[in-house]
């Protein structure tokens, strides 16, 4: 067993895993994250797909299947639960993805939502072409992705017209490490100041 | 009638509060108290004896509760279902959930362990021990029909399951092919393969079997869960009442979760032995080798024409791969393309042969389309190559042989009545989207240059058979069940209104749907209308969502209950106007006396008045509640124009989708944007077909595509902008005049797309490539051909 701390959502956790746990199967079974979904098991799907802070602390869109628990161990991680702002305000590509119709069964929604936030945030004006190479590692088997190519471009224009990059807020330091092993639940009520929020 | 107009209006989906939250129920993110986690060891062998299986070794693994094999629950795990037995005589094997003597595919399930966690269980899996005896493997399905073959299920003594037989000429419905052929000017004879396929639905299966409390409750990510209530039941035996199903959110099915599958009653097993609950959920890999697959067939064709590019006949032989056993509906699939060969087209004479063969692969079953698509392709198909034989173009000959608006109702060869269509609209439409005339310039000049990169237009008309279906075709077919569907309408004391449908919503949208229809119906806001599916205890009535069934069946259902909801109002608003009920109409949501446009009572004036029930006319029920169960009279016959343009690079085979247009005519669309994004996923499932998927068996029986990386689903960067349009020819007998919508496009598209392929090749002696049309594929093709050109050259 390793001991990590991971910040998800806002929210610190504390929990020793085993080595070979992916960060995918940690957060479902052991922090409740179950809003992130498994669709294979060969990294090609996507639907997996959540923000992790790199070593500079920017968060980049990677597939949770792909990394192991112990190697989130101090980073910020946003998932499809985290990335709506304050009283539930939704992201603007979760809202475009609503009104373009871009799911149907949405299994692989929170990924190509998070994939597509990671997109924008790189490229806060790509091209039809550009959002289709981005997005070339989430698959979709509903909406033959023609409305998810439309509501990314409409988030594109609502982020630019707004000012506003597509990243969640950036991530805060881990509050104060405690002693003492916990349950895998939250310890305290993180105060909303650094709940991930879109920048204003 | 109604003021609101729901019914009609691109609403935004309810369903995406939750979804694009990660808020969503999917039975894998269950978890109850003292659950155990499911692994399952599965046959490395296509076909082998189980000479020894040992599961004690796994039991001393750690956390380990349980571990058995089929050896061990034999006399009570029942045998798998098959619902349509589509001829007296068919051969229909055994089918054990968990193998017992012998495996007869890769990927079936021999054995199980019950763990505390899925790591656990899957980690002991490594301990369980299997011995096996190789048998020969049977694959190819000539071979497997051939004198003396060796053969899947021994005890049977042949790997033929069916043969199946339509004959106009028998029927009734029209002449011999065989005379049609006999004095035809032209004969074009073609052999098709429809390629094997896999549903590939995203979120893989699971199940969670709870065996505590009073009812086993079952949730599984299925597209049935009536038939599975009633089949878990029959199958092993324990009282309906005490069996609940629940298919919770459910990610995608396209027919691949339209089955009674071997993990389901596995965890019922196992939750039933262990007293405790249990969960599965598949992996990517054991979802592709183990859930049934779709297509898979060789099409044997002759069509008789004249010279004026008439069609006289049409006659087809099928050789359909069941796999190694009889899945849900597995033999009734290729059925499901029998009536729909002669396409939009009114040629007289047709017969159609199916024989179904065992082989050692996983079943096929349902997929999308399931058995349409393949009618498709060979008509439209076989219509290009009569105008190439004729020098005509291609739309041209299908003008010349398709029915005509004016001729509807038009009862065609096969027997059916088609109901409403309008095939020149929508075709005109299309070719104006895409700028055919343009495009077939563009290509005359690139023909012209000798361009490396080469266009080709493809075209599709089709018609599909959908809304399954009235019961009694059904039965006539020998179908296990019916087609009708049911709805329920309740009014809450506050004048919220909860639906309980029959149908089981896996993405398209019915909560949305349904609520845009009772809005209209009885005049309430949509956002004030719940609609409750896919749990058997609301729910406890309904025959699922396949088929493209759910609104042209359950559709009906729901509003003849909202009719009936409006009744029993009626005397109930004329109490509180005080009036004569005759004297009232209901319009724009409330009752109203007659000539009286001001004031009047609501429905949600009538459901408190029920609640309270202080002053109800004598002898009326205290209830507005109404229940409805609707049984088609026909199926609906929804069509379209798909055109596709393509380029190809004959340099190097890679074919590129520039452009494609789809004009469907679905009758009157519920939900303009859900009948868009069905149509979207639905074209792009079968360009799939058409150019990237494919699923492969090696010599010994081993599925090459197990993976996402060998299995290779389109992404979005592989795909072409789609443009789509409507023509609307309504339903008749249809309340909202609609059809069903989501299978078209797969129906569609995969002629279109290989139509094109071929299209851009014809000049250099091409006139068929094997799907799916890889580079690899385009470019044996283009060698091929100029090879047979210059030696035809030299003769
Ligand atoms: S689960 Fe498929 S890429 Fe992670
Ligand atoms: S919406 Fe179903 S897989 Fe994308």
């Amino acid at each position: 067993m390793a001991r990590i701390s991971i910040t998800v959502d806002g929210v610190r956790y504390d929990d020793d895993v085993e080595p070979r746990t992916l960060l995918v199967y940690h957060l479902r079974e052991q922090l409740g994250k179950v809003g992130t979904v498994v669709g294979c098991d060969t990294s090609n799907c996507g639907a997996c797909t959540v923000l992790m802070s790199d070593p500079d602390g920017r968060l980049v869109g990677v597939k949770s299947c792909a990394v192991l628990a112990v190697q989130a161990d101090g980073r910020q991680v946003v998932t499809i639960e985290g990335l709506a702002g304050p009283d539930n305000t939704l992201h603007p590509v979760q809202k475009a993805f609503h009104e373009r119709h871009a799911l149907q069964c949405g299994f692989c929604t929170p990924g190509m939502i998070m994939a597509a936030v990671d997109l924008l945030t790189d490229n806060p004006d790509p091209s039809d072409a550009q959002i289709r190479e981005g997005l070339e590692g989430n698959l979709c088997r509903c909406t033959g992705y023609q409305n998810i190519v439309r509501a990314v471009r409409d988030a594109a224009r609502d982020l630019r017209e707004a000012g506003r990059s597509a990243a969640p807020a950036a991530p805060t330091p881990l509050a104060g490490e405690d002693e003492t092993p916990d349950s895998g639940l939250p310890r305290e009520q993180v105060p909303d100041e650094v709940i991930p929020q879109p920048v204003p | 009638m109604t003021v609101t107009a729901e019914v009609g209006a691109p609403r935004r989906r309810k369903e995406d509060a939750r979804l694009i939250t990660g808020r969503t129920m999917w039975t894998e993110n269950i978890t109850l108290p003292g659950m155990l986690h499911l692994a399952i060891l599965r046959s490395p062998m296509a076909h082998a004896r189980i000479t020894r299986i040992d599961c004690a070794p796994a039991l001393g693994q750690p956390g380990v509760v349980a571990a058995f094999s089929g050896r061990d629950v034999a006399d009570v795990q029942g045998s798998l279902p098959c619902a349509w037995l589509v001829t007296e005589d068919i051969v229909h094997p055994d089918h054990p959930p968990l193998a017992v003597d012998e495996v007869r595919h890769v990927g079936e399930a021999v054995a199980v362990v019950a763990a505390r966690s899925r790591a656990a269980a899957l980690d002991a899996l490594a301990a369980v021990e299997v011995d096996y005896e190789p048998l020969p493997v049977v694959l190819d399905l000539e071979q497997a029909l051939a004198e003396g073959a060796d053969l899947v299920h021994a005890d049977k003594g042949t790997n033929r399951s069916y043969d199946w037989v339509f004959d106009s000429g028998a029927a009734g419905t029209g002449g011999s092919v065989d005379e049609a052929l006999a004095s035809a000017e032209v004969v074009i004879r073609r052999r098709y393969r429809q390629q094997r396929l896999i549903p590939a639905f995203m979120e893989p299966r699971s199940v969670v079997v709870d065996p505590t409390g009073d009812q086993y409750s079952i949730w599984s990510a299925t597209q049935i869960p009536h038939i599975l209530r009633f089949l878990v039941s029959v199958v092993t035996g324990t009282p309906e009442q005490k069996v609940r199903v629940v298919a919770p959110d459910v990610g995608g099915g396209f027919g691949g979760k339209l089955q009674v599958t071997p993990e389901e009653l596995i965890c019922f097993v196992a939750a039933r032995r262990l007293g405790k609950p249990v969960k599965y959920t598949e992996s990517r890999a054991d979802s592709l080798v183990s859930a049934h697959h779709g297509r898979d067939m060789i099409q044997d064709l002759e069509l008789a024409a004249r010279r004026d590019g008439t069609v006289l006949g049409l006659k087809v032989h099928l050789t359909a791969n069941m796999g190694a056993y009889l899945g849900l509906v597995t033999p009734g699939i290729p059925l499901l393309g029998a009536f729909m060969y002669n396409g939009i087209y009114k040629f007289p004479a047709y017969r159609f042969e199916c024989t179904g063969v065992f082989t050692n692969t996983v079943i096929t079953d349902a997929y999308r389309g399931a058995g349409r698509p393949e009618a498709t392709y060979a008509i439209e198909r076989l219509m290009d190559e009569l105008a190439v034989e004729l020098n005509l173009d291609p739309i041209e000959v299908r003008r010349r042989n398709w029915i005509r608006a004016e001729e509807f109702p038009f009862t065609t060869v096969a027997g059916l009545t088609y109901d409403s269509g309008d095939y020149a609209a929508a075709t005109d439409r299309a070719l104006a989207l895409l700028g055919y005339d343009e495009l077939r310039r563009e290509q005359a000049q690139r023909r012209e240059a000798g361009d490396p990169v080469q266009l080709g237009i493809g075209v599709s008309t089709y018609t599909e058979m959908c809304g399954l279906a009235p019961s009694r075709v059904l039965g006539s077919l020998r179908y296990g069940a019916g087609g009708w569907e049911s709805a329920m309408v309740r009014v809450l004391p506050t004048g919220k209104v909860e639906v309980v449908t029959g149908t089981s919503p896996h993405g398209q949208g019915h909560e949305t749907a349904w609520s845009q229809i009772v809005a209209d119906e009885l005049g309430v806001p949509f956002d004030d209308v719940e609609v409750l599916h896919g749990d058997t205890r609301s729910s406890y009535k309904g025959l699922d969502t396949y088929g493209s069934r759910s609104l042209a069946v359950g559709g009906i259902a729901l509003y003849q209950a909202c009719q009936k909801v409006v009744e029993k109002a009626k005397p109930i608003a004329a109490r509180l106007l005080e009036c004569d009920p005759a004297d009232l109409e209901f319009t724009g949501g409330r009752f109203q006396v007659r000539g009286h446009p001001d004031g009047g009572k609501t429905i949600a004036d009538c459901s408190l008045a029920v609640f309270t029930s202080h002053d109800l006319p004598d002898g009326v029920e205290p209830t507005l509640d109404a229940d409805a169960v609707y049984d088609p009279v026909n199926f609906s016959f929804p069509h379209g124009s798909h055109l596709c343009a393509v380029e190809v690079d004959t340099q190097t085979g890679r074919v590129d989708v520039r452009s494609y247009v789809a004009v469907d005519d679905v009758g009157k669309a519920v939900n303009p944007l859900i009948v868009e994004g069905q149509v979207h996923g639905g074209v792009v499932q079968g360009i799939a077909q058409a150019l990237f998927e494919e699923a492969v068996y090696d010599g010994d029986g081993n599925l090459l595509s197990g993976t996402f990386v060998d299995y290779t689903l389109p992404s979005a960067a592989d795909l072409p902008d789609l443009v789509t349009d409507r023509t609307e020819s309504p339903a008749p007998g249809h309340p909202l005049g609609a059809k069903g919508v989501g299978e078209a496009g797969t129906i569609a598209a995969t002629p279109a797309v290989v139509n094109a392929v071929v299209d851009a090749l014809r000049h250099r002696g091409v006139s068929d490539i094997q799907m799916p049309c890889t580079p690899e594929r385009v470019w044996q093709a283009l060698q091929s051909a100029s090879r047979s050109d210059q030696q035809g050259g030299g003769s």
